[in-house]
């Protein structure tokens, strides 16, 4: 079992993803609205992966990460960034906060599931 | 001596059948010798003919087992064509699968409001993130007017979308024609021409059409447009268009109740005094 935190402020987004998640063996999804929203839920929930958007409001995803990987308890999650901008300039940004990969919209589930099933069975293995 | 004589004629004469005797043994030894070579050639013979027989045997049973290894070898390819064919219909589902997820989302959210400004949202979120389009605008008729007027926009500002005529350019000769528009070089427009579209889409609720979705650039990433897209246009053309004059209706419907309640409120008042 693992729980997969979808970090989106679009509702049509957060669906989609939440199916995608839903697919993954042992995977459930919880889902967050922005920074903020997402950084309560890991206090209530053990988090095995994330998959944040980076324009939101409230809190942006570039934000988020970083207090995320500056948090010891929380440091080693997988984070997948997943955003309308392909442009190298964000995934530069993404990459330099501590995400672990990129995604960018429109997402291919197929791709997003591959990727996620791939940082999952890292985290695993490390942490054994 | 004639007594002698006898004694040595007699001795002679055993001698020489103790000779003969002797010729006779040697004769049956030999015999014997060749008898016991026939026996070991008859022996070898034997043995020889069994070893045939086993030969023969072993050689059916191979043929049999090749036999039965060309038709392993069969199946085997059989089985393997069955799992490619198994491997690319699986695809064909996962890809069926994400489609239908998508479509199914998207038609969710389209009609999990009746606030006219949340559909429109919902719209522009299925244009920018199933899509993949930057910048496009959605257009409404204005039926007294018979203009298309932008009531939506994402990547530009709304106000700064002139009003289209019904039937002028692009825009307007999709709302009269109610045909989508698909430019050739959908991949080539960087820049936002409002003139020149990439994509139309009118929004149909069966042949009464209400308005245009136009798209003018897509995301850096979006190379081209795949089926799920052409599905996510139809799905729009129907049912955005459905959602958005259904919304328009119950918030215009929601105002006017207000104000009657409003009326009929003060009209209350005024009785009671």
């Amino acid at each position: 079992m693992c729980n997969i935190l979808i970090v989106e402020d679009s509702p049509t987004m957060r669906q989609l993803i939440s199916f995608a998640v839903k697919r993954i063996r042992g995977a459930s999804a919880i889902e967050a609205n922005d920074g903020v929203d997402a950084l309560k839920k890991l206090l209530s929930n053990k988090i095995d992966l994330i998959l944040s958007d980076i324009n939101m409001p409230v809190m942006d995803g570039i934000k988020l990460i970083s207090l995320v990987r500056g948090n010891p308890a929380y440091k080693d999650i997988p984070i997948i960034v997943i955003t309308t901008e392909g442009a190298e300039e964000d995934r530069r940004r993404a990459f330099a906060v501590g995400a672990n990969a990129f995604i960018p919209k429109p997402i291919q589930t197929q791709e997003l599931i591959k990727l996620a099933n791939k940082l999952l069975e890292k985290s695993a293995g490390s942490s054994l | 001596m004639e007594k002698e004589n006898s004694n040595f004629k007699k001795a002679d004469e055993f001698l020489q059948m103790f000779k003969r005797g002797e010729e006779f043994t040697k004769a049956l030894l030999k015999d014997n010798e060749k008898l016991r070579y026939n026996i070991v050639q008859l022996e070898e013979q034997l043995q020889r003919a069994g070893n045939e027989e086993r030969i023969k045997l072993f050689e059916e049973r191979i043929a049999q087992l090749e036999q039965e290894l060309s038709s392993y070898h069969e199946r085997f390819r059989e089985v393997e064509a069955e799992n490619r064919d198994f491997a690319l219909k699986y695809l064909e589902v996962e890809e069926e699968n994400n489609n239908l997820a998508n479509l199914y989302v998207a038609s969710y959210q389209l009609h999990s409001t009746l606030d006219f400004s949340e559909v429109l949202r919902v719209v522009l979120e299925i244009v920018i993130n199933l899509i993949g389009a930057r910048e496009f605008t959605i257009f409404l008729i204005d039926e007294k007017t018979d203009n298309l007027l932008p009531v939506a926009a994402e990547g530009l500002e709304t106000s700064s979308v002139p009003r289209v005529r019904i039937g002028q350019g692009t825009i307007g000769t999709v709302a009269r024609e109610g045909e989508s528009f698909f430019s050739e070089n959908i991949t080539e427009a960087k820049e936002v021409n409002l003139n020149e579209p990439i994509v139309c889409i009118p929004l149909k609720i069966k042949d009464h059409i209400i308005g245009v979705i136009s798209i003018y650039t897509l995301l850096t990433q979006k190379a081209g447009f795949t089926n799920i897209d052409y599905e996510l246009f139809n799905l729009l053309a129907g049912h955005a268009a459905t959602a958005i004059y259904s919304s328009r209706l119950y918030t215009q419907s929601e105002r006017k109740l207000t104000t009657l309640q409003s009326f009929l409120d003060l009209l209350k008042e005024k009785t009671v005094r």
